[in-house]
């Protein structure tokens, strides 16, 4: 089973819950998709990191071979190519690297370079394994990395829980495509409330089984369980607002490793979707 | 020389973006003539600086005029050699007066442009 865990913004726990779940699962696989500043890796602490470099494909022109026909040019969707004095210019952070241009080009004139862009790192905590999308400073797209992280933990075939980027992009709309099920991580405010739409509206959009874990919950927020009693959308859980929690969090600590409460809540958590726990 | 101005929707006011402009004025200084092009790169999801800009580079135009322009589209129009000069006020035909008296600046800033979320 795929289960992802978003959240409209940075900050609400979505790694947290991410984490505690893949701890809670039998025979699991955490990727962190959130390729910007994962930090998955800093609860997980995984053993003997493996490294291995993504790259993205970027195309480049024979000028012997293209007769300026401009097919790449009028093809690309972006309008990453511009075609000046006989030359193509790439824009590279304009790009998605889709390969296009090199289809349409009756010429074959079109070939690729490839540039690395960041590394995805496996490891193992326990029994978990902890793959993590890393992309490098300064580059535009995360979509190649987080592909690459994606791949490497389907490949696994194991319970595969997915830390997703904040809020409702490109490399959200990646993490998400392929899974079963989507947990959002709340907070009970009205910024988090307003958050939580904006990712509930592309999980609806993508048809996918989605239900609610509202963390940091002092008391209920009326106006986000409204929403979820307007459009069926289960609460699946309900983290309370604990000191202790925090403390343990801000040390790097697994919840359900230290906490038999939290230990329990996480177990039924996965049940309640239908993955298999310890 | 054809001088390029990007163009509101009233086709007279000069506008103050360029990439996503409706319209282009071009003026040809040789037989005086004037004519008014859609901007096939207005409605574009990303990327409308450069098409724009490579819209009027095969429009043969040597000049532009124009309020504020991306860096991308500053790179297109510079590989092919195309002067940019600042608009002054809203009234193209104005500019196209100035530019052709000369009492234009060149454009030296180029913003980074207001570009979608990748």
């Amino acid at each position: 089973m795929k289960i992802a865990v978003l959240s409209g913004k940075g900050g609400t726990g979505k790694t947290m819950v991410s984490v505690n779940l893949a701890c809670a699962a039998a025979n699991s696989v955490y990727i962190d998709c959130d390729v910007e500043e994962p930090n998955g890796h800093l609860f997980l602490k995984p053993e003997n990191p493996q490294t291995q470099t993504v790259f993205k494909s970027l195309p480049t022109f024979d000028d012997e071979k293209c007769t300026g026909c401009r097919k790449c040019v009028d093809f690309c969707r972006f309008n990453a190519l511009a075609y000046l004095k006989g030359k193509h210019k790439v824009f590279e952070d304009v790009c998605h690297f889709c390969g296009g241009c090199a289809l349409v080009c009756p010429e074959n004139a079109v070939g690729e370079a490839r540039v690395p862009v960041g590394e995805v790192v496996h490891g193992m905590h326990n029994n978990t394994m902890c793959i993590t999308g890393r992309l490098n400073i300064g580059e535009g797209s995360g979509t190649p990395v987080v592909k690459a992280a994606l791949d490497a933990g389907f490949a696994e075939n194991r319970t595969t829980i997915i830390d997703c980027p904040p809020g409702s992009g490109c490399s959200v709309l990646e993490s998400v495509e392929d899974v079963d099920y989507c947990i959002i991580v709340a907070e009970p405010t009205a910024f988090g409330l307003h958050n939580m739409q904006m990712v509930h509206q592309l999980t609806a959009l993508m048809k996918k089984p989605c239900g609610i874990v509202i963390n940091k919950e002092t008391s209920p927020y009326e106006p986000l369980e409204e929403y979820c009693k307007m459009r069926r959308l289960p609460i699946l859980m309900r983290i309370p607002y604990k000191e202790d929690y925090a403390r343990l969090c801000a040390a790097g600590e697994i919840l359900c490793e230290k906490d038999e409460q939290a230990k329990a809540m996480f177990a039924e958590l996965l049940d309640m979707i239908g993955g298999a726990a310890k | 020389m054809i001088i390029a101005i990007p163009l509101d929707e009233n086709r007279a006011d000069v506008c103050p973006v360029f990439g996503r402009a409706p319209f282009y004025l071009f003026h040809n200084t040789e037989n005086d003539t004037t004519e008014i092009l859609e901007n096939p790169a207005a409605q574009a999801e990303g990327g409308a600086g450069i098409k724009a800009a490579q819209f009027i580079v095969d429009s043969n135009a040597d000049t532009l005029v124009t309020p504020r322009c991306g860096e991308n589209s500053a790179e297109v129009l510079k590989l092919a050699e195309i002067a940019i000069y600042k608009s002054e006020g809203n009234d193209a035909m104005a500019n196209l007066a100035a530019m052709k008296d000369g009492k234009l600046q060149p454009l030296t800033r180029f913003h980074a442009g207001y570009h979608g979320i990748h």
